[in-house]
């Protein structure tokens, strides 16, 4: 005899104590500490960190051990945390031509002021698994650094290109004017770029590939060349009304793309390059190319250009993009739907009925 | 970060409470009109009822009394899931009883019980703009919505009329709010609809994802999409609950083995177990129904 289900909390409550045993594995094997993870799966910790929108070095390792290395559910539970955080204020915008630099390197010129540094990257590695790191290996060693001028001046690849009129200017920021942030409004459409970029920012890593990657394949081509990358250290300065001057906060690793794309002109401007512009928190090449890419894709409208490819489409681009979301609602397939899927039996049969009558009377006719 | 003492009453913060209710008393004042809102990231995946869930936190009070549904059934995972969140973070009181409860949460379903003027019933809503499956463009629907232009949304179900001689349509049938904004009821089933009409208690609707609120007061007009010759009609079951006896309410369909096997119980099992407490009182026998 059927009885109406019970139970739920119960199972709810050991399918928690199941994955806490899951996530722990093997208890023969040492646990793995956040400060681990921290060190050794940097590269996790940035993608966490950029699109759970919280630069925090701490909590992301603990996500990351939390969600058992599943990056989606690190940055799910980092932006519930951030959720519960009070907002101070806005900081400055910082600085990226005064960045501490570790990497920076550019497509466009064989050399140029500041020099091109490569840094720690797994480009020109060959991707030959390394057997060794299977044992404690010895500490690696540091390669020699060549001492870097106190008047050493790296300026932005395309300032360069700025200072002869032969890529459209950065749009000057007014000092009062807000900037848009969808995490305190909702997004609407249109979207300004402000706020397009805080959603490519926080969006998700393997879509803004494909969707860069798709630009280049032709669904809205814009002809881009990596005019510079650079990743290091930059300054966060907040200036707090009742003080009414900056303070330093601390100091945050950032990744920095800017595309350089073709245009043709138009009747208003003469020919010349347009902008693309990709950041994130951490070292995150992939994502910050990406993006930039699709940000140069996203300005269709704002150029004057036709709206022909998904990733020029800022509707299905901005709707999309946020893992966060896009992972709750496919996700939420798997809760009951017992009641939808009870009125749709009824109608299924409702309607296999009307289709054998109306078949029985037509073999009748 | 583990201990709930280190986070506001129910969770979400007083500015983000503020927000949230100054959306919902502009949905109570366009009844029907979705009202865009700064939805939060909660500790639950979008998808799971976060929009209901942020309605909740910003309507509870510390006296309140919360009973949370998913599928009509108290006892649904996501249902348990979502009382104890707010166990924890608002130590409120929760109930099972329909009566009993000031605010409801749920998810598919309204409770069979009437409910009455003082209770709040605030949905989890998947997708919110009913004009979406027609039109996936939100610029669009807006406008659609503003210019009351709802041609759409009538050669759908005219169409649906052509093709099966009826309305296809069994779950998150649209209705027409105050004679003005086409509503989508959230995917209850559309037995459930007549229950909106005229309802005494205030209903409020959250979809988190899409970061949308809208709202019905107390005695609105909820009308579902018909035409003349076509009137609408609710789902209808042939038969009663077979636990509790009960006809005219919403039932599930049970397999009870590989052989063909159904019984059919009532989805809403607080009003499933009352029936049967009174039954058992009164000193009746269990309602026995022929399979």
């Amino acid at each position: 005899m059927y009885v109406a289900v019970k139970g739920g909390e119960a199972a709810i409550a050991a399918a928690h104590t199941l994955l806490a045993k899951e996530r722990r594995g093997d208890p023969a094997v040492p646990e793995l500490t956040t400060d681990q993870i921290r060190e050794q799966l940097a590269l996790a910790v940035d993608r966490v960190m950029s699109e759970g929108s919280l630069y925090d070095r701490d909590l992301a390792p603990l996500a990351i051990k939390q969600a058992r290395g599943d990056l989606i559910e690190a940055i799910f539970l980092v932006r519930a945390y951030r959720s519960t955080l009070p907002r101070f204020g806005y900081a400055q915008p910082i600085d990226t031509s005064a960045m501490s630099i570790r990497r920076r390197i550019s497509a466009t010129f064989k050399d140029l002021p500041g020099g091109q540094v490569l840094g720690p990257t797994f480009d020109y590695t060959h991707r030959l698994l390394d057997d060794s790191l299977n044992e404690v290996a010895a500490e690696p060693t540091a390669p020699a650094r060549r001492p870097i001028a106190d008047d050493a001046n790296a300026p932005h690849v395309a300032d360069l290109l700025g200072e002869q009129g032969l890529i459209e200017p950065n749009p000057q920021a007014t000092d009062d004017a807000p900037v848009a942030d969808l995490t305190r409004d909702p997004l609407a459409f249109p979207a300004e770029r402000d706020l397009r970029l805080q959603s490519l920012a926080r969006g998700d890593e393997g879509l803004l590939l494909a969707l860069g990657y798709s630009t280049q394949r032709g669904y809205g081509r814009t002809h881009p060349f990596a005019g510079e990358i650079r990743m290091g250290s930059v300054e966060v300065h907040l200036a707090p009304e009742e003080l009414g001057f900056e303070v330093p906060l601390g100091t945050i690793v950032v990744t920095e793309c800017e595309m350089v794309n073709q245009f043709k002109g138009s009747a208003e401007s003469p020919p010349q390059f347009t902008r693309g512009y990709g950041l994130t928190f951490g070292h995150s090449e992939r994502k910050s190319m990406s993006m930039a890419l699709v940000d140069r894709a996203l300005r269709t409208r704002e150029l004057g250009e036709e709206v022909v490819a998904p990733a020029q489409d800022e509707e299905f681009v901005l709707s999309h993009v946020d893992n966060v979301q896009a992972t709750g609602f496919v996700e939420h397939l798997k809760l009951p739907h017992y009641v939808d899927f009870q009125a749709e039996l009824q109608l299924v049969r409702q309607m296999r009925r009307e289709w054998e009558e109306a078949n029985r009377k037509e073999a009748a006719e | 970060m583990s201990d709930a003492a280190s986070y506001n009453f129910a969770y979400l913060d007083e500015q983000t409470k503020r927000m949230i209710r100054r959306a919902l008393l502009k949905a109570v004042a366009i009844p029907g009109y979705q009202v865009p809102f700064a939805s939060r990231e909660m500790p639950m995946p979008y998808g799971w009822g976060t929009g209901g869930v942020q309605v909740t936190a910003s309507v509870l009070g510390a006296d309140d009394t919360l009973k949370v549904i998913d599928q009509g059934s108290d006892d649904t995972t996501n249902a348990v899931s979502i009382r104890k969140f707010f166990e924890r973070t608002a130590g409120i009181a929760t109930t099972t009883h329909t009566s009993e409860a000031t605010v409801i949460q749920t998810r598919h379903r309204i409770p069979e019980a009437p409910l009455g003027e003082g209770q709040i019933l605030v949905y989890q809503v998947p997708i919110p703009e009913p004009l979406r499956f027609l039109e996936p463009r939100e610029t669009e629907t807006r406008r659609l919505h503003a210019l009351e232009d709802y041609g759409l949304m009538h050669v759908k179900l005219y169409e649906d009329i052509a093709r099966h001689g009826h309305i296809a349509t069994t779950y998150a049938y649209p209705v027409k709010v105050d004679g003005r904004y086409i509503m989508d009821p959230s995917p209850t089933p559309k037995f459930d609809n007549p229950k909106m009409d005229m309802c005494p208690a205030l209903q409020l609707f959250g979809a988190g994802r899409e970061k949308r609120i809208y709202a019905l007061p107390p005695y609105t007009k909820v009308v579902s999409l018909d035409f003349e010759d076509h009137p609408f009609e609710p789902t209808k079951f042939d038969r009663g609950c077979a636990l509790c006896g009960s006809e005219g309410i919403y039932l599930d369909e049970v397999v009870t083995d590989d052989r063909g096997g159904r019984m059919f119980v009532c989805s809403d099992t607080d009003y499933c177990e009352s029936r049967r407490a009174e039954a058992t009182e009164g000193g009746h026998a269990l309602h026995e129904v022929p399979r």
